[in-house]
């Protein structure tokens, strides 16, 4: 911390400077340890099954979906990637 | 807002797999990376949505690379700071801009971010209905009426209940900096 004498109005404007992220940023870094259990479950049931594969490359959005995720860009172009790897 | 855990302990229990422990770590640290990409490097919405989500996603990734745990805020305020600077590389290639960095200015935003979560975090300390009253008025730019409707007051018991809530976060303040001259830590 800089060496700063508090007082009530430098205190106010440093509040003024901290407004809260959107909240779907927040909650969409919450959520990254969920999204990598997911991930990794989906990904693991691909390299067991071929078949399996090709349908949850066929539709992403639909895969993470169906196991509760939010199928935001980043989660899709997240599971495209670890799936074509 | 009551942060229970010391930064370290927060990040211990983040790498030992406690997913409760990794929502308040984004909790605790989601307005200081949001405010260095937007008013430090000023990045558009969409690229500080870019940059934090990154931020978290390595820090997610590479806890274990932290030698000290006590480190996680400059650690977050450099990799933050990293992002913001390839962002801005990457797009100035395809949208050249005339406008400039100044390393002046934006040590001087920094400097003031680090004082402004120390007040976040002497915030949380306070407790309601303070903590709550402050972050309104201030952080979320809510008028007097806004809050004043939400908690059945009327607005000239806000305006006084603020004033007396600033005195005692200073007294937060205070007391913590007294502190921690004392024991030469943060």
């Amino acid at each position: 911390m800089s060496d700063v004498t508090w007082s009530e109005e430098r205190i106010a404007a440093l509040l003024s400077r901290f407004p809260p992220a959107p909240q779907g940023w927040v909650e969409a870094a919450a959520a990254l340890p969920r999204l990598r259990t997911v991930l990794d479950d989906l990904v693991a049931r691909a390299e067991a099954d071929a078949a399996i594969r090709a349908s949850l490359i066929a539709d992403l959005e639909t895969a993470l979906a169906g196991s509760g995720i939010e199928p935001t860009p980043r989660a899709v172009a997240e599971l495209r990637s670890r799936l074509e790897a | 807002m009551t942060p229970e855990l010391t930064d370290a302990q927060l990040v211990a229990q983040c790498r030992s797999g406690d997913g409760q422990a990794w929502a308040e770590l984004v909790e605790r640290f989601s307005r200081y990376v949001y405010a260095i990409a937007t008013q430090v490097f000023r990045l558009s919405e969409h690229d500080a949505e870019d940059v934090f989500q990154e931020v978290f996603t390595r820090t997610y990734q590479h806890l274990d690379r932290l030698r000290d745990d006590a480190a996680i805020r400059p650690w977050l305020a450099q990799l933050t700071r990293n992002l913001c600077l390839d962002r801005i590389r990457e797009t100035s290639r395809t949208q050249p801009t005339d406008q400039e960095l100044d390393p002046g200015r934006m040590d001087e935003t920094l400097e003031q971010l680090d004082d402004a979560l120390s007040v976040q975090d002497a915030l949380a300390r306070l407790g309601e209905p303070c903590s709550e009253l402050l972050d309104r008025f201030f952080a979320r730019d809510e008028s007097y009426r806004t809050i004043g409707h939400d908690l059945a007051l009327p607005a000239g018991t806000i305006a006084s209940r603020l004033s007396r809530c600033l005195i005692k976060l200073r007294g937060q303040l205070e007391g913590r900096n007294s502190d921690a001259s004392a024991s030469g830590v943060r």
